[in-house]
């Protein structure tokens, strides 16, 4: 894997970082005038999400983290796993619940995620941004509300919980914006 | 959908007609205080020997060169400066581009304007106190800076960093890094003290320092001189200090001045040691300037000189965030 300089830090290079793989947040040079030259760089840990500051002598290298995005077709939960598909080769990979974490409630099969692999294995998932789930619970519905004030729960058939109009019924299709977790509309069927 | 392309330039025109306004008043406090305008080379011979500063190098081709000559951007125009307090001009200005390389980033750009002025007869104690009336003079349209302090490094770091900078081991200084969260830079060896002390300056001490309070922080460890002169040690100061102050205002550091080394002989050593350490380091050794050294041989007046950032003043009088936006073409769009 190439390494790269600290000139060549920047927002969202992947770099290997005590082992882990990281990506660059940010990065600032500090010099006093007349002094020693250092990256102030903070980097996201992308096994555990945390960010975290360190400094660099200007110059210094980090070898390059080998990270790639892949789109997937989610498959199926077998219960401890949860199984990927390259649409074009049909390549299967699989994913444990520390890389799917908070995605697992947006995960209908079939739809199409991003899998981001590291070393070939997968590290995290990505739900697409949209989404378009049925409601498996919410209380009654209130006839002839349509304002959008207010609002009620309501789980989703992934198990994901969402605020949503009181006009909702269960049955109903909704498309929901995973980045946020915020209903967006109802979907006709 | 971008709607400042490039081809633009990246500051907005008010913020080039503030900078118009700044140079305008400069010129006018140095013209009321009977201090000469001049103006020297920007290409010379000679570099400056600094380990942690990078000239960018040309090469000129033509008469009075039929080999060709490598020439050097200036990172200052402190050694033709002192040649003309050599030569007799009294008090001394220039504003001017200087060059450089490897330094960009939030309060950095390859080139920038530097406003740099000497004065014979004071120390640097006496140029303090102009250059804090100029400052105070200069931002006082916008948020009003609170009374300035006059701080010893040794003090400050007491104060901020609870170390002594001058009597600290560099292992000390490593674990009063860690202590304040900067203890693991990579590459960075217990044989550079100073550096672990630029850490803590940078790190520690600048972010712990109270916002629109100019902070003139002087007295240096002699380690840090560069072309300040040595106080060597007397009784109540242990070791020896530079007679070197820098301003900060905001973690701004907006200027660095000298009580100027006037000993030829003493240049020459402070020059051939740096050139050792950039043999050291694997950096390309300087041409010392023999101009200067014979200048100094001949006799300069006892002076202090400043230099002092235009553009980082003109961030502080904008409120700007980084460098780039009160410059009309900084290094990605130049």
């Amino acid at each position: 894997m190439a390494t790269f300089s600290t000139n060549e830090f920047k927002s969202g290079l992947k770099v290997m970082l005590d082992n882990d793989p990281c990506a660059i947040v940010e990065n600032e040079f500090v010099k006093p005038g007349k002094g020693q030259a250092f990256n102030r760089v903070k980097i996201r840990n992308l096994k555990t999400g945390r960010v975290i500051e360190r400094t660099f002598k200007s110059g210094d290298t980090l070898e390059g983290a080998d990270i790639i995005d892949t789109a997937m077709q989610y498959l199926y939960n077998d219960g401890q796993f949860w199984h990927f598909m390259v649409p074009d080769t049909f390549e299967q990979h699989i994913a444990d619940s520390n890389a799917v974490a908070d995605a697992k409630k947006w995960l209908k099969e079939q739809d199409v995620c991003t899998i981001t692999l590291w070393n070939g294995q997968p590290l995290f998932v990505t739900p697409p941004n949209f989404v378009t789930l049925r409601v498996s619970d919410t209380d009654p519905g209130l006839r002839g509300d349509t304002s959008g004030g207010g609002g009620k729960p309501a789980t989703l058939e992934t198990g994901a919980v969402v605020r949503v109009p009181l006009f909702i019924e269960v049955g109903e299709l909704l498309k929901v914006d995973t980045r946020t977790g915020e209903y967006v509309s109802r979907v006709k069927e | 959908m971008n709607s400042n392309p490039s081809w633009k330039p990246a500051a907005t025109l008010e913020t080039l007609r503030l900078r118009a306004r700044l140079l305008a008043a400069i010129r006018e406090f140095f013209a009321t205080r009977g201090v000469l305008e001049v103006d020297t080379p920007v290409l010379s011979h000679a570099a400056s020997t600094d380990p942690q500063l990078h000239s960018f190098t040309t090469h000129y081709a033509g008469p009075d060169a039929p080999d060709g000559a490598p020439l050097f951007l200036h990172t200052s125009p402190e050694f033709p400066m002192k040649r003309l307090l050599a030569g007799g001009s009294g008090p001394i200005y220039q504003i001017g581009k200087v060059f450089r390389n490897g330094e960009c980033g939030r309060w950095h750009n390859p080139e920038f304007t530097l406003l740099e002025w000497y004065r014979p007869g004071f120390d640097h104690h006496a140029l303090m106190d102009e250059v804090e009336a100029l400052v105070t003079g200069l931002l006082n349209n916008g948020p009003k800076p609170s009374a300035s302090e006059r701080v010893s490094y040794g003090a400050l770091f007491l104060r901020h960093a609870g170390i002594d900078p001058h009597t600290a081991s560099a292992a000390d200084l490593r674990e009063c890094a860690r202590a304040h969260g900067v203890g693991k830079v990579p590459g960075l060896t217990l044989d550079e003290r100073d550096a672990w002390l630029d850490l803590l300056l940078t790190h520690a001490v600048m972010p712990r320092m109270e916002p629109q309070r100019l902070y003139f922080v002087h007295d240096y460890p002699a380690s840090q001189a560069a072309l300040a002169r040595i106080r060597p040690p007397s009784p109540g100061q242990p070791c020896a200090l530079a007679e070197r102050f820098e301003l900060f205002i905001n973690g701004i550091e907006l200027a660095n001045g000298f009580h100027e080394l006037g000993d030829s002989a003493e240049q020459r050593r402070r020059f051939e040691r740096d050139n050792a350490r950039r043999q050291a380091q694997g950096l390309p050794t300087m041409p010392l300037d023999e101009h200067l050294l014979a200048a100094l041989a001949h006799g300069m007046p006892p002076c202090a000189g400043v230099a002092l950032g235009i553009d980082r003043l003109l961030m502080l009088a904008s409120n700007a965030t980084a460098i780039r936006e009160i410059i009309a073409f900084p290094y990605a769009r130049a």
